[in-house]
């Protein structure tokens, strides 16, 4: 089928300000998004810029917004989008170029939270044990990939640069409800600042943008009540 | 642009109405002080409130009111209640359904005597 990709380009070293630029292609139905823009990289026009690694929806690299909403480009068949397609950076980042956003103020939210696991106690000599059940508490969150879908489609997280945003929270959420855990405190205490979980509108952006299908705002919900009803 | 979900749009709502009720809040600490100035001032201006536009003004001002507070019920809810995440498309439609039941009432009895672009 043919296709009009819109792209939102913008190169650093020439342009004021991010513009759209169209592309006609040729394109299979069950071509990914991602294969639709490396049509438009490889043959039509080589200065096209965008993250990709895995290509299969693991790796988090590229995330950008698809007709208005954050979607993994390596998720999205281009025959469910449609034929005409735009394709945009996502919002609450800064553009370095193209379709490639800055992620570092992301990261450093992310390891805010401490993101791995804190025990005082010294590791036993099998292993930590854990039940199924404690196991499935935070089951949903430990499927994030971290490709920012979820932030970047947070009205607060755009607004609002110091917001810490869903990813950071989910995040959170996965080790706070682990039973083997012991960090819950210092990790309320950098969510519970005035940039924290509070922060959260409850908008839903980031539920639907996630390709993981994490429920983000039950586990947003989650913490805040662990702050509401454990003090 | 964010093609976004229906929590957006209410929370776009919530944000707009909440302006809304604070510019009024504005208009009225004005208009009431002028009762300060003297009973002559205050009587010269509200006709201003019978005007159609301003009656009409006055069934948004109500639906502003109306929409901020039930939604805000509604976010309350999300926070406190543990199933408020899982109900959510109900107290969507729990939330725009009580808002239409109260206001469009409302309308029928603050503008049946109003004489339109009078
Ligand atoms: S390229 Fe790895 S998630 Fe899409």
């Amino acid at each position: 089928m043919q296709v009009t990709l819109k792209i939102l380009r913008f190169d650093p070293e020439k342009d004021k300000k991010a513009h759209f630029k169209s592309y006609e292609i040729e394109a299979d139905p069950l071509d990914r998004i991602l294969d639709a823009l490396n049509t438009v990289k490889w043959y039509k026009d080589g200065t096209l810029t965008f993250r990709r690694s895995c290509a299969h929806g693991v790796c988090g690299s590229d995330a950008m917004r698809i007709n208005g909403r954050n979607r993994l480009a390596c998720k999205e068949l281009v025959g469910d989008i449609g034929k005409k397609i735009t394709i945009e950076p996502m919002l609450g980042f800064r553009i370095l170029k193209d379709l490639v956003v800055d992620m570092e103020p992301f990261f450093e939210k992310y390891r805010s939270i401490k993101p791995y696991l804190i025990n005082y106690e010294d590791p036993p000599a099998t292993e930590r044990f854990q039940s199924a059940e404690d196991r499935e508490i935070f089951d949903e969150t430990t499927k994030c990939i971290l490709c920012g879908a979820c932030s970047g489609s947070c009205p607060p997280f755009w607004s609002n640069s110091e917001f810490i945003g869903p990813a950071a929270i989910v995040n959170a959420h996965r080790f706070i409800f682990d039973s083997r855990d012991q960090g819950s405190d210092e990790r309320i205490a950098v969510l519970s600042q005035s940039e924290g979980v509070f922060r959260c509108r409850t908008v839903y952006n980031c539920t639907d943008a996630c390709p993981r299908e994490i429920p983000v705002t039950k586990a947003i919900e989650q913490i805040k009540r662990v702050m509401l009803y454990n003090r | 642009m964010y093609r976004g979900q229906s929590g957006m749009w209410l929370w776009v709502f919530h944000r707009l109405t909440g302006v809304g009720i604070l510019a009024f809040l504005f208009l009225h600490v004005a208009d009431t002080y002028l009762v300060g100035l003297g009973p002559e001032y205050y009587n010269e201006l509200v006709f201003l409130y019978k005007l159609w536009v301003f009656r009409l003004a006055e069934w948004l001002l109500v639906g502003a009111v109306l929409y901020h507070a039930i939604n805000g019920i509604r976010v309350v809810l999300m926070d406190f209640w543990e199933s408020g995440v899982e109900r959510h498309t109900q107290l969507v439609f729990g939330t725009l359904g009580l808002f239409l039941l109260l206001w469009l009432p409302a309308g029928i009895f603050m503008l049946k005597d109003v004489k339109w672009f009078a």
